[in-house]
């Protein structure tokens, strides 16, 4: 993205959002997502990477209204989220998700046909309905489609069962859709297919999509920018590009290490110490206590202590670049 | 972007399943199923006995002012299990008990599945207060020990028919309210009741369109058991001289034949069939609930 895109071409933002749940069982409240900004814009792809815990299942039900945010806000083409029962069921046409696991996300005692039609009679769009159903299972890409009417969710593949979800999103018309994990339960090839579908629509419908996701193949192969999350943060974002060839970010460097490359001195960077906890983020910058480069640092700048105490600026939404102390030092350095 | 092929709105139309696909599918599955046939077919009979029986027992086969009868005589071919303590035939008793016990059994059941599900599904649904409250409800009905309340409707109410469906409404709902409620929970955590919330549902809609036909199963059964235990329990209750001493119930037979000395006259007669019908019927509302469990859950539906 280059050059400040204007609102009209924002299909979605969030600004400064946060998400606390409250404290359990003699632990602090837990700060799943710690103030992200993220801007979607229209017919964009945008991939939300980061491991499991980090807070990119929360920022998705976020997006779609399912989970309300402690702080910041989300906006709809420019206009904050109204959180009325009337106001959410508005906006749920135009901003759609779809979840992980296809096979539990179908009502095991529906058939295809009332499970695709489920969206539109919510929103009493019952006019047509066989051919709007119709429509969306062949825009999905289930064909003929009238033959899955009668079928039910277990007499079908992983990968048809996602159709179907995706037909159901379909039906409402969205303009955004939300898919948090849509493969990571399926086959590799038919993986492949359901990626291309998303891009698809993307092409022939002008959706708009935040893909949510731990691999980052899959960001490089549909997402036109990545956001990179780290413990409720976004820590780097950028076309994928920037994040994925040059990543600046010792994290996402990390994350990338370990992709194989095939050649010779290839040497993941392994991440040492604990998992991520939100109910206890590090102060300074989160990534800290595993960071390489803060561990590798010179006693100089350690004495400095920029990392674990001076407190990281959150990323602007559109800004291509990194949230690291040691960056922008070195930059300095540089200039 | 439209179909590769272009069909007419009436052709897709007409792929639409119909509306009671599902009754049919059930309907068809449950006949492959030889317990549950058996046990409807047990249910049927006896609904019918007691549906038709007024066509052919009068009042003066059951006053006994009015028959004539040999007292507490044993079967033969014209009483075919023989006579109670004042002339009555048997066969005739338990074809007019099985009326009122049946009503008892179905309207106390009809009351615990509405009460327990209802309630069972909306704090499942709602957690929170609204669901702590409700539970606390239940607790409080379940401590509530279930003769010593029969006796004090019976009190209250007067003895009978009314009184003793009550009591067992009152004290049999809390079993299917924690069940369903335990199973709206575990329904609830599953994904497509996000994606229904996401696609635009309320809470009414998630209760009623994707909860209730997964927890249908389960109150279907425990139905099938409740009625068992009303069963049971009604024959308890009028055993104990709870019902009405006028009218005609399994449970009142086995009152009767108790307290009028068929033990000591050895009359088998007077005290087994009863029993057996409430086995028996008890039997048929189980083996049907069995069926009706199986043929409901899809996956099972193939394999039959």
């Amino acid at each position: 993205m280059t050059g400040r895109p204007d609102e009209s071409s924002t299909a979605l933002e969030v600004r400064d959002l946060s998400v606390v749940y409250p404290a359990a069982r003699g632990r602090g409240p837990a700060r799943a997502v710690d103030g992200v900004n993220l801007r979607i814009g229209k017919g964009e792809i945008v991939a939300l990477i980061g491991e499991s815990g980090c807070g990119k299942s929360t920022l998705a039900r976020t997006l779609v209204g399912l989970v309300r945010p402690t702080g910041g806000e989300v906006l709809h083409e420019g206009t904050a989220l109204d959180y009325s029962a009337r106001g959410l069921k508005r906006y749920r046409r135009h901003t759609q998700l779809v979840l992980q696991d296809p096979g539990g996300a179908l009502n095991p005692k529906q058939n295809v046909y009332d499970a695709v039609a489920l969206g539109p009679r919510l929103h009493g769009l019952t006019e047509d309905l066989p051919l709007t159903v119709h429509d969306a299972l062949a825009r999905a890409g289930l064909r003929p489609p009238e033959q899955y009417f009668d079928r039910y969710p277990h007499e079908l593949s992983g990968g048809q069962q996602q159709r179907v979800v995706i037909a159901g999103v379909l039906a409402l018309n969205p303009s955004v859709i939300v898919a948090d994990e849509p493969v990571a339960s399926l086959d590799a090839s038919v993986r492949g297919e359901i990626l291309k579908l998303i891009l698809r629509l993307r092409d022939d419908l002008g959706l708009s999509a935040l893909v949510v996701s731990h691999d980052l193949g899959l960001a490089w192969n549909i997402a036109d920018r990545v956001a990179v999350m780290y413990l409720g943060r976004v820590v780097e974002q950028g076309t994928v590009e920037e994040v994925l060839l040059r990543p600046q970010h010792p994290y996402t460097r990390a994350l990338l290490s370990v992709v194989p490359t095939g050649a010779d001195d290839w040497r993941p960077t392994l991440l040492a110490g604990e998992p991520p906890d939100p109910t206890a983020i590090p102060a300074g910058c989160r990534f800290h206590p595993r960071c390489g480069r803060w561990a590798d640092a010179d006693p100089d700048t350690r004495a400095a202590g920029a990392c674990d105490r001076r407190t990281l600026p959150v990323l602007a939404p559109d800004t291509s670049g990194a949230a690291c102390h040691l960056l922008t030092s070195s930059h300095l350095e540089n200039a | 972007m439209s179909a590769a092929q272009v069909l007419s709105s009436q052709e897709v139309a007409a792929a639409v399943p119909a509306r009671f696909a599902g009754v049919r599918r059930f309907a068809r599955a449950f006949r492959h199923r030889p317990s549950g046939v058996a046990g409807l077919a047990v249910l049927l009979l006896f609904s019918l006995l007691a549906l038709v029986a007024p066509l052919f027992i009068g009042q003066d086969q059951l006053d006994v002012t009015k028959v004539d009868g040999p007292l507490l005589s044993a079967p033969s071919g014209h009483y075919p299990l023989g006579t109670d303590q004042a002339g009555r035939n048997v066969l005739l008793l338990l074809i007019w008990g099985s009326r009122e016990s049946l009503r008892i059994g179905i309207i106390a059941t009809a009351l615990t599945v509405v009460i327990g599900a209802g309630i069972g599904i909306v704090a499942g649904h709602y957690g929170g207060w609204v669901g702590r409250a409700l539970m606390h409800v239940t607790d409080w009905f379940i401590a509530l020990p279930s003769l010593p309340l029969a006796i004090s409707l019976a009190a209250v109410l007067g003895q009978g028919e009314t009184s003793i469906t009550i009591a067992i409404a009152a004290t049999s709902w809390t079993a299917t309210a924690r069940l369903v409620r335990a199973q709206t929970l575990a329904v609830e955590a599953r994904p497509f009741v996000e994606r229904a919330r996401a696609l635009g549902a309320g809470d009414w809609q998630i209760m009623v369109r994707q909860v209730l036909p997964n927890v249908t199963p389960l109150i279907l059964v425990s139905s099938t058991l409740t009625v068992a235990g009303a069963l049971l329990s009604e024959a308890t209750l009028t055993f104990l001289g709870l019902g009405n001493p006028a009218s005609i119930t399994w449970g009142e037979m086995l009152n009767n034949a108790f307290f009028n000395g068929a033990f000591t006259a050895d009359a088998w007669w007077y005290l087994l069939p009863p029993g057996l019908a409430i086995l028996v019927v008890v039997l048929g509302f189980t083996l049907t609930g069995r069926a009706v469990e199986h043929v409901l859950d899809p996956r099972t539906e193939d394999r039959s």
